[in-house]
C-alpha cells in the first residue's frame, strides 16, 4: 500500500507528475529532435533516413561558418572582459558609496535587463549608423568594436548584479584589517576584496559569455554588412532551408553553451564548499 | 577629604608616576552632519599599560579607536602615538595594530597566510618572517593549526588568528575591539584571564573597547568610562567602582541603590543627608561632602555594602553613627540565589525597591532570610558616596 502523502510532498502528486512531465517534454523536445536530425541522412530534414555526419563534415569545411564562429567567439571574448571590468567597478561604486542620486544611478544600470532588446537594437543601430559611426573598414579586431560595446552594454548589468549580491555578504572590517595590517587601497583590494568576489566574477563572466554568443537581435542591428556572426549567420541559412546542416550548427552552439555552464556550476559549488 | 577629592588624587598619582604617554589624544571630536560621536577627548595613555574605554554603546568609544587606528578622520584635534603627530597618516602607516570585533580573518587564507600577511605587505625577508609567525602563533597557542582555513576554527580560535595577525608585526599599541562580545561565558572568562598574561607577556600597550563592565574591571589597570562622547570618568578599576564621580558611573560601573536628597548639615567631619525614600532615617558620612547645604544631591549604596537585620522595635544599632541614622526598614520582596551570593530585593516602607547582595559563605546562610519577611536594612557611614551631579 502506498504511503500517506505528507502535507507539503507536493511532488508525489499524479497530477503534478503529469505537469512535471509536460513541462519537461515541450521545453526539451524541441533540442532533442534537433540535435537528433542533425545526424539524419537527408537534405530534406523532414524523414529520418539513416545516422550520418556529414553534415558536421560540411559544416567544419563552411569557410563562411567558421568566421561567423570566429567573430562571435572574439566578441563574447572582448565583450565578456570588458563587462566584467565594468560590471564589477559598478557593483563595487553602488555598494561602497553613498551619493546623490544614487537610486537613479542603480535604475539606469538595471535599465538594460529590462529594455526590450528590439528596442536596444534599434537605438544600437541608430546610434552607430548617426550619432557615433563607426568606420567600416577597419581591419578585423576592430571591425567588431561596435558590436563588443553593445554586447557590452547589455552584458554588464548581468554582472553589476551577480557581483553586488556577493558584495551583500562582505565584512568590510576584513578590508579594514588589511588596510591596518600595512596594506594600501589597492593591496587590500587585490587581497580582500578581489578574492571574495571571485566566485561572482566567474559567474558573471560565463553569464556574460553565454549571453553575448548567443545574441541575435541586437546584434544583428549592430553589424555592419560584412560582419557576419554565428547566430546571425545561422539565421541567414535558415532563410534558404531546413537543411540538417542549420541542426549540426546550433547543435554546436548549444554544446559549447552547456559546456560553459556546467563549468560554472562546478566552480560555484567549489567555492560554496571552500566556503564550509 | 571628599571621595571626589581622593578619586582626583589617586588620578594625579597615576599620571605623576607615568613617564611620556604613548599615545595623546588632543581635544578630539568627531561629528557627522549634526551627530556627535566623540566630543573634545583628550587622554593620555602610559606605555605598557591595559587601557579600557568603557560605556553603553553609541558612547563614542569604537569610534575613539577607529579614529586612532586611522580608520576615522577625526573632525577637530590631534592624536600623537609615541609623541608623532598622526595627522593625516594612514592606517598602513601607524604603528597601532587592531583586533576587530568581528575578528576580520581573511576566509581565504590560511592561518599562518592571515598572520604572514602583515610581514608580506612589509616586505619583511623570509627567514626571519617564517621566525616571527611561528613565535605569533605559539604566543597565542596556535601552533599546531598553522595550516588550517579560518572555517575550520571555533570562534575562541579565530580570535587568536586576530590576535597573532596583530602581534606579529609588533605594534606599539595593540587595539581590541570589543574583544571578548562574541564568546560564550565560560570562554569569555578564560580568555579575559589570557588577554590579560598576553599583555604582561609582550609589554605591549592594550586598549581595549568594551560596553562590559565586569570586563574592564577585571582586565584593565585603567579605565575611561565614557557617556555621549566624552569621558564621564577616569581612574583605576576600583576607583570607578569605590569613587564614583557622577550618578552615571555609579550606575554604569556594577549596580547601585541610588536615592535623591537633600543636603542638610555639612561639617568638615560629618555631613547628614536627608532622603525622602529613606524618611524618617537620614543618611550619614563621617566627612565633609562638596556642594552647599540645602542642596541636592545623591546618595549611592552598592547592594554589597548593605546589612540585613532581623525585624526589631528599635532600629539596629550602626556603628560610629549616630542613633536612627543609615538605616531603613522594608519587607523582603524577592530573593535571587546565585549560589555564591544571594540578592534579596527588598522594598522600603516609601515605596522604594532597593538590592542587597549577601554572601553565602556558610552552605545555610540563603536561609537565614525568607521572602516576605520584614528586615531592617543598615550600612556603616564610609559605604555611601554622595554624589552632586
Amino acid at each position: 500500500m502506498a504511503q500517506r502523502r505528507a502535507p507539503l510532498e507536493y511532488n508525489r502528486m499524479w497530477q503534478i507528475r503529469i505537469w512535471l512531465f509536460a513541462v519537461f517534454f515541450f521545453l526539451y523536445a524541441p533540442l532533442v529532435a534537433l540535435i537528433a536530425f542533425s545526424f539524419n541522412d537527408s537534405k530534406r530534414n523532414i524523414v529520418w533516413r539513416g545516422f550520418t555526419l556529414d553534415y558536421y563534415r560540411k559544416l567544419f569545411n563552411n569557410q563562411d561558418l567558421l568566421i561567423a564562429f570566429a567573430n562571435s567567439l572574439t566578441i563574447a571574448l572582448f565583450a565578456t572582459l570588458i563587462a566584467l571590468v565594468v560590471g564589477a567597478l559598478a557593483a563595487v561604486l553602488l555598494w561602497r558609496y553613498r551619493f546623490a542620486g544614487k537610486v537613479a544611478v542603480e535604475g539606469a544600470f538595471t535599465l538594460p535587463l529590462v529594455v526590450p532588446e528590439i528596442c536596444m537594437g534599434v537605438s544600437m543601430l541608430l546610434f552607430f549608423t548617426r550619432v557615433a559611426p563607426w568606420p567600416n573598414n577597419l581591419i578585423w579586431p576592430l571591425s567588431l568594436g561596435s558590436i563588443i560595446i553593445a554586447h557590452v552594454s547589455f552584458c554588464f548589468p548581468f554582472v553589476a548584479l551577480v557581483v553586488g549580491a556577493r558584495l551583500a555578504s562582505f565584512n568590510k572590517e576584513q578590508e579594514e584589517a588589511a588596510r591596518d595590517l600595512g596594506a594600501n587601497d589597492w593591496q587590500a583590494f587585490r587581497d580582500v576584496l578581489l578574492p571574495h568576489i571571485r566566485p561572482a566574477l566567474i559567474a558573471g563572466g560565463l553569464l556574460a559569455f553565454t549571453l553575448s554568443l548567443d545574441d541575435f537581435v541586437i546584434t544583428f542591428f549592430t553589424s555592419g554588412p560584412d560582419t557576419i556572426t554565428f547566430p546571425v549567420k545561422v539565421y541567414s541559412m535558415l532563410r534558404f532551408s531546413v537543411t540538417p546542416e542549420v541542426n549540426a550548427a546550433s547543435t554546436m552552439l548549444i554544446l559549447l553553451t552547456i559546456v560553459l555552464m556546467a563549468i560554472m556550476m562546478v566552480m560555484q559549488s567549489r567555492a560554496q564548499k571552500a566556503k564550509g | 577629604m571628599s571621595n571626589v577629592d581622593q578619586a582626583l588624587a589617586s588620578d594625579a598619582k597615576a599620571t605623576k608616576a607615568a613617564v611620556k604617554p604613548i599615545i595623546s589624544f588632543r581635544n578630539i571630536s568627531k561629528r557627522w552632519g549634526s551627530t556627535v560621536a566623540v566630543d573634545n577627548v583628550s587622554l593620555d595613555i602610559q606605555p605598557g599599560e591595559f587601557f579600557a574605554l568603557l560605556g553603553p554603546s553609541g558612547c563614542g568609544k569604537t569610534t575613539l579607536l577607529r579614529i586612532l587606528a586611522g580608520l576615522e578622520v577625526p573632525t577637530e584635534g590631534h592624536i600623537f602615538i609615541d609623541g608623532q603627530d598622526m595627522g593625516d597618516i594612514p592606517p598602513n602607516r601607524r604603528a597601532v595594530n587592531m583586533v576587530f570585533q568581528s575578528y576580520a580573518v581573511f576566509p581565504h587564507m590560511t592561518v599562518a597566510d592571515n598572520v604572514v600577511y602583515g610581514l608580506k605587505i612589509d616586505g619583511v625577508p623570509q627567514p626571519e618572517r617564517d621566525r616571527r609567525v611561528q613565535e605569533a602563533l605559539d604566543l597565542v597557542q596556535l601552533g599546531h593549526l598553522a595550516a588550517r582555513m579560518p572555517d575550520q576554527l571555533s570562534g575562541g580560535q579565530r580570535q587568536r588568528v586576530a590576535l597573532a595577525r596583530a602581534l606579529v608585526k609588533k605594534p606599539k599599541v595593540l587595539l581590541l575591539d570589543e574583544p571578548l562580545s562574541a564568546l560564550d561565558a565560560k570562554l569569555r572568562e578564560a580568555m579575559r584571564f589570557e588577554l590579560s598574561q598576553l599583555q604582561q607577556k609582550v609589554g605591549i600597550t592594550f586598549i581595549m573597547v568594551t560596553h562590559d563592565q565586569t570586563e574592564a574591571l577585571a582586565i584593565a589597570c585603567r579605565v575611561a568610562v565614557m557617556n555621549k562622547g566624552s569621558i564621564a570618568q577616569l581612574g583605576t578599576p576600583s576607583d570607578l567602582y569605590e569613587f564614583p564621580a557622577s550618578r552615571f558611573v555609579a550606575d554604569f560601573i556594577g549596580s547601585v541603590n541610588m536615592f535623591e536628597g537633600k543636603l542638610i548639615d555639612d561639617k568638615p567631619d560629618e555631613a547628614i543627608v536627608a532622603c525622602p525614600e529613606l524618611d524618617p532615617y537620614h543618611v550619614q558620612v563621617p566627612h565633609g561632602v562638596p556642594g552647599k547645604e540645602e542642596s541636592s544631591v545623591w546618595v549611592a549604596i552598592r547592594p554589597e555594602k548593605m546589612n540585613l537585620h532581623k525585624d526589631s522595635e528599635a532600629p539596629p544599632s550602626v556603628p560610629e553613627c549616630p542613633a536612627a541614622h543609615n538605616v531603613a526598614k522594608g519587607d523582603i520582596k524577592d530573593i535571587s540565589y546565585l549560589g555564591d551570593i544571594s540578592i534579596y530585593h527588598v522594598l522600603l516602607a516609601n515605596g522604594r525597591l532597593i538590592r542587597i547582595s549577601r554572601p553565602n559563605r556558610s552552605r545555610w546562610d540563603q536561609d537565614n532570610f525568607s521572602a516576605g519577611e520584614k528586615v531592617w536594612v543598615s550600612w556603616v557611614g564610609s559605604s555611601p558616596v554622595v554624589l552632586q551631579s
